[in-house]
């Protein structure tokens, strides 16, 4: 967790108890085969994260949230950044809100219901099931801890009184699925509101994966066929609730996505291209962090790395031409690296 | 239909020899035939062997060509004096251009002596009587030269006999320089003797000369081994080098282009220290996502081994990925030439860096499917 700038390049492991709780599927998935294959975590120390996490260690909380979005060419890293801010934040007892992956909630989406709580928005109950089950294991002590302000109405023989633990809350979403939405969306108000009072001693992150794609299109269509806007989507527009700067005592970190976005071209990895216009408003004062490919001394550590792990079993990998044409064949991108040494 | 028309033929003969007057005895003469089928005229073509141009005839031809090397040198407007076979070739192929694929079957004017196969004189006076003493072998000529190599090795070993009787016999004489060269291959003595020698035949000499070589003193019929005897090819490649040429920075770079199946490529190779790598402005990364376009790419540094030394920038067009891969990698090794030594290019030309692929799309033909698919074959 205090890492300086001394670490830079150099690997470090998370304790499998954290991983556990922090990220049920939060890392990407090729990510998640590599820690089982090694039996450990380790994230590299690379400039950008170190930069979040210093930012956050000297921003001043009484002041409304800032924004922080990682953004780079396609497998640099962006991703395993922001979990490596995430994990900081909870090694500082922070409560995290992670979305793993904001596109899931905007396509291939299964089961489609009309919002119980306005008529224009549509539900998504296995999302927000899911990702309310992932919140409840990350958080696990601050479900008791924080007490609800306002009485919510399910259907007409339920309703959450106030004063009930967050506990409660979410169970209620788990169990009952038809109105798991709104209880994410009610999930969400509460943080809020809760984290911008002076009196509130815990502080709130904001973590999202892929932040395009509430603004982009969504392939989900209506049973008329005619497609659905985000917006109408109840996860998403609380989650963009969540975006805006209007509460304080936390912070906002995402990372934009190429992979997942529907309808950009492939080339495209600035933030203007891929938010899109909407997008790019409302994110507005937002602070870029741009995640390179490896440096030279990244790239030697890594290779350190999978060399001490045995992943090299190809006997001229291990030289240094072999090191060379690694070098070339990835362009020291980290995930071409990571599927070339794959099958060596 | 022959026993139809020789009927006929013997019917006019009678009713000729029943009109005839008595006056005039009619020699009775044996009916001849007067048509045949087109099978029994047509000659037995395979049994006569290969044409047989007479002196007379390769003579005609030689004077015919050189009149039209003249007439063909004015109208080039070209001197006409000298005019050599290469401007002859040249103003063929602007004259008559030709889009077929085998060059054997373009039109082409050279020498008579190089179109029309050698043949032997006839070997033989007006009385039938041969003119060399071993014609009655079959292979005259073959048997000439075997006899004269064996002349030739027993003069050696008098003369070697002669040395030792006077007591001057060394071992350590001037040995023949052979340098890079072989014995004549069959073909090619075929082709010195004007006649067919087997391939048992061939052995025994190459045998004796071998023989000959071994002794001490061969370096007296020198001139005579080596005229039997061919020069190998200059291992120097005939290849293009791309000249090496200084930037304003002081950094050299070289430039050259490379074709595959469609697809052209140009490359330019600075010799800069960081290994990046443009295609069209984009990184090659993100133009070829696929890792064997890459290894196509890596191939000729790799080999060389000056993998992080250079900086490409390169520009390719048509063709698919594959073929734009196998473009670019012509094109960087034809451009990595002029920063290697010799003996690295000659390994290059080996490894197949330096050859352009000739493989073109083949075209389909009329009844059937695709090049070489054949329709489905149904037996009814």
């Amino acid at each position: 967790a205090c890492h300086s700038e001394k670490h830079v390049g150099q690997f470090y492991t998370l304790p499998s108890a954290h991983v556990r709780h922090l990220f049920p599927n939060g890392l990407p998935w090729r990510f998640q085969h590599q820690t089982k294959t090694f039996n450990e975590t380790c994230i590299m120390v690379r400039q950008p994260a170190l930069e979040v996490i210093s930012c956050l260690k000297k921003a001043d909380y009484s002041q409304p949230a800032l924004r922080y979005l990682f953004y780079g060419l396609k497998g640099s890293g962006k991703t395993l950044s922001l979990c490596h801010t995430v994990h900081f934040c909870y090694t500082q007892g922070w409560l995290v809100l992670h979305v793993p992956d904001a596109h899931l909630w905007v396509k291939n989406c299964k089961e489609l219901l009309p919002s119980s709580y306005s008529s224009s928005r549509f539900d998504q109950p296995l999302q927000a099931t899911t990702w309310l089950r992932n919140f409840k294991i990350t958080n696990e002590p601050f479900l008791s801890k924080i007490k609800t302000k306002e009485r919510y109405v399910w259907t007409k023989r339920e309703a959450t009184e106030a004063g009930s633990p967050l506990g409660e809350l979410v169970d209620q979403g788990i169990s009952r699925v038809k109105s798991s939405s709104d209880v994410v969306g009610a999930v969400m108000k509460e943080l809020r509101l809760q984290s911008s009072q002076p009196g509130a001693d815990f502080r709130m992150a904001v973590a999202v994966d892929g932040v395009n794609a509430l603004w982009g299109r969504s392939t989900i269509k209506r049973q008329d066929k005619t497609a659905v806007d985000p917006e109408e989507l109840t996860l998403v527009y609380n989650l963009r609730k969540l975006m805006k700067n209007d509460w304080s005592g936390g912070a906002i970190i995402t990372t934009l996505s190429q992979t997942g976005s529907l309808y950009t071209p492939k080339s495209a990895y600035l933030p203007q291209e891929l938010l899109g216009e909407r997008g790019f408003d409302s994110v507005d004062p937002f602070i870029p962090v741009s995640v390179p490919n490896y440096s030279e001394k990244e790239f030697e550590s890594c290779y350190l790395y999978y060399m001490d792990r045995n992943w090299l079993q190809h006997p001229q990998s291990r030289t240094e031409e072999g090191k060379k044409e690694l070098i070339f064949l990835s362009n020291r991108n980290p995930s071409m690296l990571e599927r070339l040494c794959g099958f060596l | 239909m022959a026993a139809n028309c020789v009927r006929f033929a013997a019917s006019l003969l009678g009713k000729g020899v029943n009109g005839a007057s008595p006056t005039n005895p009619v020699t009775l003469q044996l009916y001849r035939q007067i048509c045949g089928t087109s099978a029994l005229r047509r000659k037995n073509l395979a049994a006569a062997g290969p044409e047989k141009f007479t002196p007379e005839f390769i003579q005609k031809q030689i004077e015919e060509f050189e009149i039209g090397k003249r007439h063909l040198a004015n109208m080039m407007g070209e001197d006409p004096e000298n005019f050599n076979q290469e401007d002859i070739d040249r103003s063929i192929a602007y004259l008559f251009p030709s889009g077929l694929f085998e060059k054997k079957a373009r039109p082409l004017m050279k020498h008579p002596d190089e179109i029309f196969p050698k043949q032997r004189a006839v070997q033989w006076g007006p009385d039938g009587r041969p003119f060399h003493f071993l014609f009655y072998t079959g292979k005259q000529s073959y048997y000439s030269l075997m006899h004269e190599l064996y002349g030739k090795v027993l003069n050696i070993e008098k003369h070697q006999d002669r040395l030792r009787a006077k007591g001057l016999f060394s071992t350590e004489t001037k040995q023949i320089s052979l340098g890079t060269s072989r014995w004549l291959t069959k073909e090619e003595l075929e082709e010195l003797l004007v006649e067919t020698i087997s391939t048992h035949d061939y052995n025994r000499f190459i045998q004796l000369l071998e023989r000959m070589l071994s002794m001490a003193y061969s370096s007296l019929e020198e001139e005579f081994i080596l005229r039997h005897r061919q020069q190998l090819e200059a291992q120097t490649m005939h290849q293009v080098v791309p000249p090496l040429q200084k930037d304003d920075k002081g950094v050299d770079f070289s430039t050259a282009e490379g074709k595959r199946k469609t697809s052209k490529s140009s490359v330019v190779v600075r010799d800069c220290g960081s290994g990046s790598i443009t295609i069209n402005r984009e990184d090659y990364l993100h133009y070829f996502p696929v890792l064997q376009d890459r290894e196509q790419l890596m191939f000729p540094l790799q080999f060389t081994g000056l993998l992080g030394r250079f900086d490409l920038e390169c520009t390719v067009s048509g063709g698919g990925r594959s073929s734009q891969a196998g473009a670019l990698r012509l094109a960087i090794s034809r451009a990595l030439l002029s920063f290697v030594s010799e003996g690295e290019r000659e390994a290059m030309r080996q490894a197949g860096l330096l050859t352009p692929d000739p493989r073109v799309r083949e075209r389909k033909k009329p009844g059937q499917e695709g090049a070489r698919r054949k329709f489905t074959w149904k037996k009814r």
